[in-house]
């Protein structure tokens, strides 16, 4: 293939993805003059951000004035168990609320407070009511305003077009490959900086919430390109996600049916929450019923119900009912909200979830308790970044969102998602835009380009092969069985090992019939990026000798002081394999460490001040 | 489980054809998870968008059995025991590929609209709006963009009016705008003019397909059809604006 065939498009800025964080990134580039193009495997409006829920976190005090930054970030690193980077989880909390109200600014409606201020709810992990919110369908809000605001910002959106590997000059950024999901022919993109926003890898479970696209793609791509990854040991399994039928096992259930008050209770009726309330949270959680359900009448002075506790400890809870026989019918337990809330309240608050439930199990919410269980929901670890300019250690390279690491730490707070993909999409398209001023546009390099094409069109030029459908299936079921919600060595290792074999599989797999909008064409092509993140999430959490957060291992239970001091960094070494190292934390900036360790008591009532 | 027949549309913009695929089918099922196994076992090149597979991403929109749905959110047990299913692509758009359709002109409406123009916040820095102000627009704004309307819609789907009229989609998307509270724009003008809101002649079909409830036609369509009339065509107003010119009335 002559490489001069291959369409070309110039931009100063790509960016890959385009969920919130993807559009929120591409939207700075433009209002700093930045030429900037998007692609995205879907259409504009179907990414994951559509799935978010509950609401985006952002301590503006509107119904709890107590609230401030302060505890936001204080709140933040407790619930990552001190692993975040510092500074991303201080510029987040104190810039979601401005991110927030400039989402007003732009188009959106959130539910209002009685004097008319964007309403904020209750949600686990977070002090005080925090995330701003539409009934259950805040990220459809947010990923729709963004998109209605940045249609007419000269962004040039590119659909249905899915990347395939950067090109380099000399290490350092030049443009993009990809192709037409429409047509499954290859366009070059010529650019001076990429901002990858391409989401996790749930894809890699049997068991997740997350869709088709979430195959790890910006992970792989830039793993290939040489930048690191960091924290990947640490997935969250949200602890509700639908588990009858099985056609929709996995579908996510907001954390807003316990935010609104909704409670876990197992086959015996019993509450059992109270009894898996980790003595660092003790202080701050309700020990009663009694006291619980003080709080659900809005009483201040109540501790919050310990379904509240953070998501990693609220799956191992659920996960420990059922496996000592005190679960539901079909294997988990029951999210019961109407014994708690009115009829009318549970389809204004959470009308999605009234209509999931109806639609998809023949189950009445507002008469019935659900059944729930965890579901692979999220990556706290990603790519590599600086805290302030999302750039990663490959020049031109950025990344914010999901596919980012370091903000979230070992577990992320739920709603602290959103407001991520605002804070670091913005900050992404400040970085990017940035270098792009000092540089000059790289060169193609035509043999990288050919190569990279050949390694596509190789799935569909063979006489026989591998189902991509029966290999991904075949990848998910190992990682569901050995890298699961508790992992152990033993069965790590033995994960390591079907990786090895999956990979070879992925050689011999054949797509058929033509390129065009080709399903399995475009799953063998997306199995390059999922088998990193599956090696790199098994690899990590193999090293990582404890448990922490999102990282459960029975042959290592609880903390181990040493565990704070360092992150898992991986990078590709030099022959091919994947590397790891332990790197060192630094110690944080007093004024933050004295925040995250302060007395709750120290930090309410005074604004933020900085 | 029970086997069961399936007949999928299958072909490209130069033509196509039923053909008829056999899938067991198990409790719980929806009509996109027989695509997936009809893509995993029979046929892995079987082109159709979905992302969320929970009715909340609108990707996923067909004609099953003739009926604009949503194929994740359609049971199977909806179906009789031995009725053959019929999955075609959405009639309106043009064929990309089975039951993948070209909906770029969707997008090229939404883009035509004058983006929302807040007026300045308060001293508080704050923008003030009540939960009761807001509840209409915020049934618009549950829109999925499935574009199911758009399919179903007359003016779109019998007469191809695609020049003439925006669609209801494009209907609800303006009424989300001007209904806003804080909201300053007009677009009265260009309802009718060149969106086109008298070609809708109510016949709900939009409203009846909507996966989210959204009552088009009468929370929507109607009222904006009202504006126009009282800004267009009522006498009094057009005295006024003979006598004082084009001012907003």
């Amino acid at each position: 293939m002559d490489i001069k065939e291959i369409q070309t498009i110039d931009h100063d800025v790509l960016v890959v993805g385009a969920g919130g964080a993807g559009i929120r990134a591409a939207i700075e580039c433009a209002q700093l003059g930045m030429n900037t193009g998007m692609i995205s495997k879907s259409l504009l409006g179907k990414a994951h951000t559509v799935m978010a829920e509950g609401g985006a976190a952002a301590a503006m005090g509107n119904v709890d004035k107590r609230d401030n930054w302060k505890i936001h970030f204080r709140d933040t690193m407790r619930g990552g168990k001190f692993l975040n980077q510092w500074r991303m989880a201080q510029l987040h909390a104190q810039q979601a609320p401005d991110r927030v109200r400039e989402l007003e600014e732009w188009g959106a409606v959130f539910d209002r407070t009685p004097d008319g201020l964007i309403n904020q709810r209750n949600f686990g992990g977070h002090r005080y009511p925090r995330l701003a919110h539409v009934g259950d369908r805040t990220g459809l809000e947010i990923i729709r305003t963004l998109q209605d605001f940045c249609i007419h910002k000269g962004i040039a959106t590119h659909m249905e077009c899915t990347g395939l590997d950067l090109l380099l000059d000399d290490g350092r950024v030049a443009g993009m490959a990809a192709y037409w999901r429409e047509t499954g022919r290859f366009v070059i993109f010529r650019t001076k900086a990429v901002i990858f926003a391409t989401g996790g890898g749930g894809k890699a479970w049997q068991v997740t919430s997350n869709s088709w696209e979430y195959t790890g793609d910006g992970l792989g791509m830039a793993y290939r390109a040489g930048a690191e990854l960091m924290d990947m040991e640490f997935t969250q399994f949200h602890p509700t996600g639908m588990i009858w039928p099985p056609s929709v096992k996995g579908a996510l259930v907001t954390e807003g049916v316990r935010g609104e008050g909704g409670i876990l209770l197992n086959n015996k009726g019993e509450r059992f929450m109270f009894k898996y309330i980790p003595e660092k949270f003790a202080a701050e959680t309700a020990d009663t019923v009694e006291e619980a359900a003080r709080w659900g009448r809005g009483d201040q002075n109540a501790r919050r119900p310990p379904e509240l506790l953070t998501r990693d400890v609220v799956a191992r809870a659920i996960k420990k009912e059922v496996e000592e026989g005190r679960g539901s019918p079909h294997g988990g337990v029951f999210l019961d909200i109407a014994s708690q809330r009115p009829a009318d309240f549970i389809k204004r608050k959470l009308p999605s979830m009234y209509h999931q439930f109806i639609e998809l199990a023949e189950v009445d919410i507002t008469k019935e308790p659900m059944e729930v269980g965890p579901t692979l929901h999220y990556f706290m670890g990603g790519i590599r970044v600086d805290c302030d300019t999302q750039a990663t250690s490959v020049p031109g390279l950025f990344a914010c969102g999901e596919c980012s690491g370091g903000m979230h730490g070992a577990n992320r707070l739920g709603g602290n998602s959103l407001s991520d993909l605002l804070v670091f999409g913005r900050l992404a398209g400040i970085g990017a835009s940035d270098y792009v001023k000092k540089v000059a546009q790289g060169k193609i390099d035509e043999s990288q380009a050919k190569a990279i094409v050949r390694r596509a069109t190789a799935f569909l030029n063979k006489e026989e092969g591998l189902n991509p459908f029966v290999v991904q299936e075949d990848l998910q079921k190992v990682m569901q069985q050995f890298v699961g919600l508790i992992r152990s060595g033993e069965e790590l290792k033995k994960a390591l090992a079907e990786i090895q074999r999956v990979k070879k599989d992925i050689e011999d797999v054949k797509a058929h019939a033509s390129p065009q909008f080709n399903p399995g064409w475009n799953a063998a092509i997306d199995l390059n990026n999922l088998i990193v993140t599956a090696e790199a999430v098994a690899t990590a959490a193999l090293a990582r000798e404890e448990s922490r957060g999102g990282h459960t291992r029975i042959d290592f239970p609880g903390e181990r002081e040493e565990g704070v001091t360092y992150n898992v960094i991986l990078k590709k070494g030099p022959d091919g394999g994947m590397q790891l190292r332990k790197e060192p934390r630094k110690a944080p900036a007093k004024e933050l460490a004295d925040i995250a360790y302060a007395k709750i008591e120290d930090l309410e009532g005074k604004k933020a001040d900085g | 489980m029970a086997e069961r027949t399936f007949r999928v549309w299958r072909g490209d913009k130069t033509g196509g054809k039923f053909v008829e695929y056999k899938i067991n089918v198990e409790k719980g099922m929806v009509v996109l998870d027989v695509i997936h196994r009809i893509q995993a076992e029979k046929s892995s090149d079987l082109a159709c968008r979905w992302n969320c597979k929970a009715g909340k991403c609108g990707s996923c929109a067909m004609e099953i059995n003739g009926k604009p749905k949503l194929g994740c959110m359609t049971r199977m047990n909806t179906f009789k025991e031995d009725e053959v299913v019929t999955i075609q692509p959405v009639k309106t758009f043009p064929v990309i590929k089975d039951l993948v359709t070209d909906v770029s002109w969707n997008y090229e409406q939404n883009k035509r609209i004058a983006p929302f123009k807040p007026g300045p916040r308060g001293k508080d820095g704050n923008h003030r709006m009540y939960q009761r102000d807001v509840e209409r627009v915020q049934e618009f704004r549950k829109c999925i963009e499935c574009f199911l309307c758009q399919n179903v819609c007359h003016v779109l789907r019998d007469h191809n009016k695609k020049d003439k009229f925006v669609g209801p989609r494009f209907m609800i998307r303006l009424a989300s705008l001007e209904m806003h509270p804080l909201d300053t724009g007009d677009r009265i003008e260009k309802i009718k003019n060149e969106y086109g809101s008298g070609y809708c002649n109510i016949t709900k079909c939009c409203t009846e397909v909507c996966p989210e409830h959204i009552h088009i036609t009468d929370n929507a369509i109607i009222p904006l059809k009202e504006r126009v009339v009282d800004r267009f065509f009522d006498p009094l107003a057009i005295i006024l604006h003979k006598i004082f010119g084009n001012k907003k009335t």
